[in-house]
């Protein structure tokens, strides 16, 4: 091993993969495409940061991406890289990975380094299971949003880099920036989450009101999000959602499938609302109250 | 212009038991991956408007041959596989690299759809991998397409926007689980099914090398120990009990 380079288009995340990498070795890299502030920001976190500049390189365009890195991993002869598992990072992992002739783990919770392996946590079989794994050979691993802290200051250095990229002919035609829903469910102690179980979507004023009494937030499986389209992305638990570790977790109308419970099973209590005495989320609950959700939530936002 | 659509074999995840912390997969039946159904749909619904068969590819063992019947009769024209019992378990660079050389075998293919991430391993790279391999533009997490004679316009989910990316053909493209609701297939479609042309090949029959690739080395796959109560309680009143001596409300 000779360093670890780090690379998110997300600042925020690129921070956090400074932390992670200095677990791995002193001696870590950053890289910059087309973006000044991002650079800066690197550089201020301590690292030496390559900075890409190059019309060909569109975001959005993978291919051009991974071509760009592996520029900078061969010249700086490293074989391990730290990126982001945000859509667009998981996205650029397994073409790097590709491109540089890597194994590579998305999805990693955690790292651990064991002499000259790099254990990785991640979830395994839809999230039933919790599989340990490493890569041997050079590797690409994509870390899970705050899974670390940002990196503090330090002093880095700037190096532009001149890099040879393709025009693909990718466009970006539009971006449409979703309505930002700047809740961190993952922070909150108490969380409301809601299932498929939830009638209708005005049922979900009342839903609100509840979380608002216990000092919550409101959360849900991924359908009421992805599908119904009445909660945010932000607000999922689960393995395509967020990982969440509340004080008290109160579901409600939610079956309790693999990819749900894997993001609420660190919960200290957890109590589930279903009609179904079978539901398999009641193997998972600390209580269970078989009943009419929309009931419970009424009595609930009376008594409270 | 021929679409193709990777789809895997898994095993049905609400079917796995776990003993001693360790998943049991034994009798555990299979099944084509659910967000692998959606990218066939999405396959489906493009042929449909503009001609071209649907071709579904799939790398894994000899159970496939029957998995894939699924595809077959939820709207795919034929089947291409690679069955081989080393291809069980497999991780991402050898699969991509079967993948990527049974395509070059196939004509004509102007879009080959993946889905975010399969079922069981849900690493979303197998696709980057192939568009690598295959040298083509990428477009991961779609939540529509459109094919415009030789260009396709994509919009991609991600976690602050929609990105909307014009791309030349052929392309790579991976589907969101919400870009569709997959159709099921009636009766006479599944007993045509098995009718339908299939290609089947062995991993010796493609021109690729697999020595010498990255290596996963698995510690452990453990199941996390969960220890609930699970005590019913019958009334609201007594959850709000049980919550605050708890100490949680
Ligand atoms: C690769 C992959 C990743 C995934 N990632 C995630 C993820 O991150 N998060 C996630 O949540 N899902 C995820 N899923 C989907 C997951 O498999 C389930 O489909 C989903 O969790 C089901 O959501 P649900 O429990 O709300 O709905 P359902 O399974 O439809 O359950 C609804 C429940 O409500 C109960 N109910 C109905 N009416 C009432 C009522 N009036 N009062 C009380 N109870 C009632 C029913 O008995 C039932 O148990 C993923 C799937 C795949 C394939
Ligand atoms: N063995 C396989 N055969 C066919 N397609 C596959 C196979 N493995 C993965 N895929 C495709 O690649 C996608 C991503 O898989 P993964 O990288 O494992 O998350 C899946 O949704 C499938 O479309």
């Amino acid at each position: 091993m000779a360093g670890v380079l780090v690379y998110s288009a997300n600042q925020g995340l690129a921070l956090e993969l400074i932390t992670a990498a200095r677990k791995i070795e002193d001696f870590v890299v950053a890289v910059s495409l087309n973006d000044d502030s991002l650079a800066q920001a690197l550089a201020a976190a301590g690292v030496r940061t390559f900075k890409i500049s190059n019309p060909n390189l569109v975001v959005g365009d993978t291919g051009a991406a991974a071509a760009a890195i592996k520029q900078v991993l061969d010249k700086e002869n490293i074989d391990t890289v730290l990126l982001s598992s945000d859509r667009r990072g998981k996205e650029l992992a397994g073409r790097l990975a590709q491109a540089i002739g890597a194994g590579c783990l998305t999805d990693v919770t955690a790292i651990q380094v064991d002499g000259s392996k790099i254990e990785c946590q991640r979830n395994a079989l839809g999230g039933a299971t919790i599989a340990v794994q490493y890569i041997e050979g050079p590797k690409v691993m994509a870390l899970r949003p705050r899974s670390y802290e940002a990196a503090g200051a330090g002093n880095g250095s700037i190096e532009e880099l001149a890099a040879e990229i393709k025009d693909t002919g990718i466009k970006v035609i539009d971006f449409k920036p979703k309505a930002a829903d700047r809740v961190n469910i993952e922070a909150a102690e108490i969380l409301v989450a809601v299932g498929q179980g939830l009638s209708d979507e005005e049922k979900l004023a009342d839903v609100q009101a509840l979380a608002s009494k216990l000092g919550g937030e409101v959360a849900c499986s991924k359908p009421v999000a992805t599908d119904k389209k009445w909660l945010s992305e932000e607000r999922v638990i689960g393995l395509s959602g967020k990982k969440c570790k509340p004080q008290l977790a109160l579901l409600l109308g939610i079956s309790g499938q693999v990819q749900f419970t894997v993001g609420i099973r660190d919960a200290r209590v957890i109590a589930a609302v279903n009609t179904d005495e079978n539901a398999a989320i009641n193997y998972m609950a600390d209580y269970i109250i078989q009943a009419d959700l929309h009931d419970v939530i009424e009595e609930l936002n009376e008594k409270l | 212009m021929n679409i193709v659509v990777a789809m895997k074999q898994i095993p049905d995840l609400q079917q796995i038991r776990i003993r001693n912390r360790k998943p049991v997969l034994d009798g555990v039946p299979s099944a084509l991956g659910v967000i692998d159904k959606n990218a066939l749909e999405a396959a489906v619904l493009l042929k449909e408007k503009q001609g071209g068969k649907v071709i579904v590819l799939s790398a894994g063992n000899e159970e496939v041959e029957e998995t894939v019947k699924e595809a077959l009769a939820a709207g795919a024209d034929e089947a291409f596989l690679v069955l081989d019992d080393d291809l069980e378990g497999a991780d991402g660079s050898t699969k991509a690299m079967v993948l990527a050389e049974a395509i070059n075998k196939i004509e004509d293919v102007g879009l080959i759809l993946f889905g975010e991430g399969s079922g069981d391993n849900y690493s979303g790279q197998v696709g980057s991998r192939v568009a690598e391999l295959l040298g083509m533009p990428q477009a991961a997490y779609a939540s529509s397409i459109e094919i415009n004679d030789s260009s396709a316009v994509i919009t991609r989910s991600l976690e602050d926007g929609d990105e909307i990316l014009e791309v030349s053909l052929p392309v790579v493209v991976s589907v969101l689980g919400d870009i569709n609701e997959p159709r099921i297939p009636s009766v006479t479609q599944i007993l045509k099914a098995g009718r339908k042309p299939k290609e089947v090949l062995e991993l010796e029959d493609l021109e690729i090398n697999l020595t010498g690739l990255p290596e996963i080395m698995t510690v452990s796959n453990l199941a996390p120990e969960t220890d609930r109560k699970q005590v019913k309680v019958a009334s609201v009143e007594e959850l709000l009990q049980a919550l605050r001596t708890e100490g949680v409300i």
